[in-house]
């Protein structure tokens, strides 16, 4: 039963046939058989879950405030602070804090009825592409496990494609919701900066950081996506518009939508079996009656470069923190003050997120900022003109997900740039601060491969809609990896 | 090499971040590659253009400047390497 939908389940709850706790014990059943493969969490939490499951059994009894939510089993991603539950960010400098509170859309999800499994893997504060940049251990994908299940948020991705929950929450900086998605064969959907509340979340970069849902199907997205939106007044930056009823958006029709297709994301650099499945969805969208027009934003070039000066630079800032004073891990080693930052820091902090923090240190230092932020700063404008400009004739975009499958884990994990390199389609999104979703649409090597459907700004309606009617009429969605 | 070892001590001293010899000489190629890189930014002429910090239009979220209890100082303080009677202890600043 823990391989069903949100939906399905939420059907079966509600007519009695199956209760919170058997479907609760089902998905920890799951994690007990595969995690040894997998890895896909850094915390499960058996009782807590088993908890609230029988609270959720409780609710439905007395159909008390019943919700699509209430009962099924889901999992956090662990850059999002669970109150009193080990929230690491998968880094040995948080490898002891308990937050004091719930970040917003934890309390929301809870208030839902929703079960809380456990909180999932990461790469380091969410920087990289693959999950082994973690501090605790690396994830597999569950397809085959000896590739990535992508990153950052590969735990997610990879819990919810093994039937480890029912379906989990990633965040999305510059592709770690939807990359991962498409690696692991599941939807994940990113929503337009500011829909959903960053409070609670584990800053990496404040102004392209975004909470989603990872599921298995898009109906699935667009309930979780309910559960979370909304303006938060303990987020300045989450946006005070009103939540459309996206369940409303989910219509098997996209006749005379404009489809565009962007020329930049099907070219050099994206691999030939990508092409080929992207170029069936094409074909599939064409048969259903929507217009196909191919666009070109010539600024995507540069979108990589931009993206690894302004994220890392934000994350120079966000990481100052990390001091061992007030959380955390601190040295043991240190005699003053100063030493104690340095120490802390070298001891508690990864590879990666040490080559972020000099990355970004780099270009906000005196006599680079102009050469190197500034000018990304500008950059970002054009990349924004650039989507401006194909919304005005288009209702969506769509690329490829990631420019491969899965790739094997260690593969990339010597040379940063062309991991880097791996974000080419996702990033841009981010740094316009738009909605994109990844779905299944097709197979290579029997490894998934993900569409990217992107939005206006606030417009996640169209393309939940663009995607649930590509995946009724496709069986991909269906097939399910074996472990 | 458009990044020197020097630049890297530099840098990592502006972070209070602490490499051993081996980061230090790894982050030297690494951060020259991927800089160089990002150099491509330069063949765009971005005189008039406007930088972009947030992509959704911000402004300043304001309230009344009033002391509200904060119920969970416990648990707050709690997660402190060294506390002493809800104080942060930290190694001697000054002598």
């Amino acid at each position: 039963m823990n391989n069903k939908t949100c939906h399905e389940l939420n059907t079966l709850l509600k007519e009695k046939k199956l209760s919170s706790v058997e479907l609760t014990e089902a998905v920890l059943a799951q994690i007990d058989k595969v995690e040894g493969k997998i890895q896909a969490y850094v915390t499960v939490t058996k009782e807590e879950a088993l908890k609230q499951a029988r609270a959720a059994d409780e609710r439905i009894k007395n159909n008390e405030n019943v919700t699509p939510l209430t009962g099924i089993p889901i999992a956090v991603k662990d850059n999002m602070c669970t109150k009193g539950i080990l929230t690491t960010c998968s880094s040995k400098i948080l490898n002891n804090y308990l937050p004091p509170y719930d970040a917003t859309i934890v309390t929301k999800l809870k208030e839902a009825g929703a079960v809380i499994v456990g909180k999932t893997n990461l790469d380091e504060f969410a920087m990289g592409s693959s999950t082994e940049n973690s501090g605790i251990h690396p994830t597999h994908n569950p397809w085959n496990i000896e590739t990535v299940p992508g990153g950052s948020s590969g735990g997610s991705a990879a819990a919810v494609a093994a039937s480890e929950c029912i379906m989990a929450t990633g965040s999305d900086t510059g592709g770690s919701i939807r990359q991962p998605a498409a690696f692991c064969g599941v939807v994940g959907l990113k929503p337009t900066y500011g829909r959903v509340s960053r409070y609670g979340l584990v800053a990496f970069a404040s102004s392209l950081d975004q909470i989603g849902p990872l599921t298995k199907d898009v109906t699935d997205t667009a309930i979780m996506l309910q559960a979370m939106a909304g303006h938060d007044k303990l987020d300045s930056t989450s946006v005070d518009l009103p939540v459309p009823d996206y369940k409303k958006a989910l219509v098997d029709d996209v006749k005379g939508m404009k489809i565009g297709v962007i020329k930049e994301l099907l070219g050099e650099g994206i691999s030939e079996e990508v092409k080929a499945s992207i170029k069936e969805a094409i074909k599939k969208y064409e048969e259903l009656g929507a217009k196909i027009i191919e666009v070109s934003l010539p600024s995507f070039e540069y979108a990589v470069s931009t993206y690894y000066l302004i994220a890392p630079a934000e994350a120079s800032s966000n990481l100052a923190r990390y001091d061992g004073v007030k959380f955390g891990h601190r040295s043991k080693e240190a005699k003053d003050l100063i030493s104690m930052y340095y120490q802390t820091r070298e001891e508690g902090f990864g590879q990666e997120v040490k080559r972020r923090i000099m990355i970004g240190t780099y270009a906000l230092s005196a006599g680079y900022y102009d050469a190197y932020y500034l000018k990304a700063l500008k950059v970002r404008t054009l990349i924004k003109q650039d989507f401006e400009k194909a919304f005005q004739k288009c209702d969506v975009l769509i690329s490829p997900t990631a420019p491969s499958v899965a790739f094997k884990a260690g593969e990339k994990s010597e040379d940063p740039l062309s991991m880097y390199l791996s974000d080419i389609a996702t990033i841009p999104i981010n740094l316009a601060g738009l909605p994109a979703i990844s779905l299944p649409c097709g197979f290579s090597s029997n490894l998934p491969i993900g569409l990217q459907i992107i939005g206006r700004a606030f417009d996640e309606e169209t393309i939940l809609r663009a995607a649930f009617a590509f995946e009724q009429n496709t069986e991909w969605h269906k097939q399910k990896p074996v472990i | 090499m458009s990044v020197t070892r020097q630049d890297v001590e530099h840098v990592a001293k502006l972070a209070r971040l602490g490499l051993t010899d081996k980061e230090k000489e790894l982050f030297t190629g690494q951060l020259s590659n991927i800089l160089d890189y990002a150099k491509n930014l330069n063949k765009l002429d971005t005189k008039d253009v406007p930088p972009t910090s947030h992509a959704i239009p911000m402004k300043n979220v304001l309230r009344e400047d009033k002391v509200i209890p904060c119920a969970n100082t416990q648990d707050i303080v709690a997660n402190g390497p060294e506390t002493e009677e809800n104080m942060f202890k930290v190694p001697k600043i000054m002598e």
